[in-house]
């Protein structure tokens, strides 16, 4: 278990580490995230209902997610890179989680720009929003690393990943918005934390034959 | 070490290799030839455990912790440096004393003046001195090569040979190359693809 855990620490101190030098994907997701509250910000009529505006916010979290999971396998895609990872000794699982962790840590940074964004153009953020916010981020991860993975490995990526993911992305949507909008929010949070936990088992349990033949 | 029988890939209908059967001995050094698209690198792929048969047998004796592959890109990562390239890699293989291996093999190679370049600035000949390093730092049983004096200049091809000869006996080699005449003193054996 040890062992697993410094091979995940490894790879994903590797993937921030190249995020810091290339800088090509987080800088991304903070200017499209505000571009797109900006844009939802003139588009809504005044006086829409908080679903509405709750809805875009949910919207643009699951398409700025969408941007860093495309550019999650760059570096191993355009250099063969994965044969490297797949022939190391480590549990082949790492390399999602590790992925996973560095992609969790993009969002979270374009999260915490963005929910301030949205109070100053919308309605304020409740901490219900915020738990939903880390739980959604949990399987948006899981699932979407697993899904981008998949997609490098194909000829037409960039169509591949947002067929694949978007429809899987839709409980993340409902439960968000629903923990979001309504004065109860825990069966929505629930409903957050079990897609967490089967999504993040399937992923896991899957990566291996998704990277190897 | 290496047994195969009958050996064939397919990609969809393409058939790549077809009725391959060689047989590779511990300690033995086996060269791949043949032109291009003869299925060379997708040999070599199938014997790093990189690939399935398609048909046909194959059995590699040790474990994947102990292959050491060199493949026609570097598999290094561009933005970090050649030491934090090797240190990645060290650490996944769990090299023991891991920094006087690295050290020792950058030295080697000549790249010790180039540790803390990124691999970006590194030129197609260190690069390919680079890949080396990182191929034989967890001091491989098996080591298969594909192409491995593409990029280098007169002295490393120079320093590959003499490495080969040090690893011949010692390890188990298989080497891919279109050069074939160049590997013949140290070879044991050789592999014609058609």
């Amino acid at each position: 278990m040890r062992s697993y855990l410094s091979d995940a620490a490894v790879l994903a101190r590797k993937d921030l580490r190249l995020e810091l030098r290339a800088r090509d994907t987080l800088p991304a997701m903070l200017l499209f995230v505000l571009s797109v509250l900006a844009v939802f910000h003139f588009a809504l009529p005044s006086g829409s209902s908080r679903l509405a505006e709750f809805g875009l916010l949910w919207v643009a979290i699951v398409f700025t997610a969408l941007l860093g999971l495309g550019r999650a396998f760059v570096a191993e895609r355009e250099q063969g890179l994965l044969d490297a990872l797949v022939l190391a000794p480590c549990d082949r699982s790492t390399i999602w989680l590790a992925k996973g962790i560095a992609t969790f840590a993009f969002l979270a940074v374009a999260e915490v720009v963005a929910l301030p964004a949205f109070a100053l153009f919308f309605s304020p953020v409740s901490w219900a929003t915020i738990g939903g916010v880390v739980l959604a981020d949990l399987g948006i991860c899981s699932v979407g690393v697993l899904l981008s993975a998949m997609a490098a490995a194909g000829r037409a990526r960039e169509l591949l990943l947002p067929l694949l993911f978007l429809p899987l992305a839709l409980p993340i949507v409902i439960g968000g918005v629903g923990a979001s909008v309504v004065h109860a929010p825990g069966r929505y949070l629930g409903l957050l934390a079990l897609y967490d936990a089967i999504f993040t088992l399937l992923a896991w349990a899957s990566f291996e034959y998704v990277v190897t033949e | 070490m290496i047994r195969a029988q009958g050996l064939e890939r397919r990609y969809g209908l393409k058939r790549v290799l077809h009725g391959v059967d060689f047989e590779l001995g511990r300690g033995g050094f086996l060269v791949v030839t043949g032109p291009n698209g003869a299925g060379k690198t997708t040999l070599l792929r199938l014997c790093a455990g990189l690939a399935l048969p398609s048909a046909g047998t194959l059995e590699i004796e040790p474990d994947r912790s102990r292959i050491g592959f060199l493949a026609h890109e570097p598999l290094v990562y561009l933005e970090l440096t050649a030491l934090e390239n090797l240190d990645l890699y060290s650490r996944l293989y769990r090299v023991p004393e891991r920094r006087e291996r690295i050290g020792m093999l950058l030295e080697r190679f000549g790249l010790w003046e180039a540790r803390r370049e990124r691999a970006s600035a590194l030129s197609r000949g260190q690069l390919q001195r680079l890949a080396l390093c990182r191929t034989l730092l967890h001091r491989p049983e098996l080591v298969i090569l594909d192409e491995p004096f593409a990029g280098l200049d007169a002295d490393g091809a120079a320093l590959l040979d003499r490495e080969l000869a040090a690893l011949r006996g010692e390890r188990t080699l298989l080497v891919a190359t279109h050069d074939p005449k160049r590997l013949e003193p140290l070879a044991s054996g050789r592999l014609s693809l058609a």
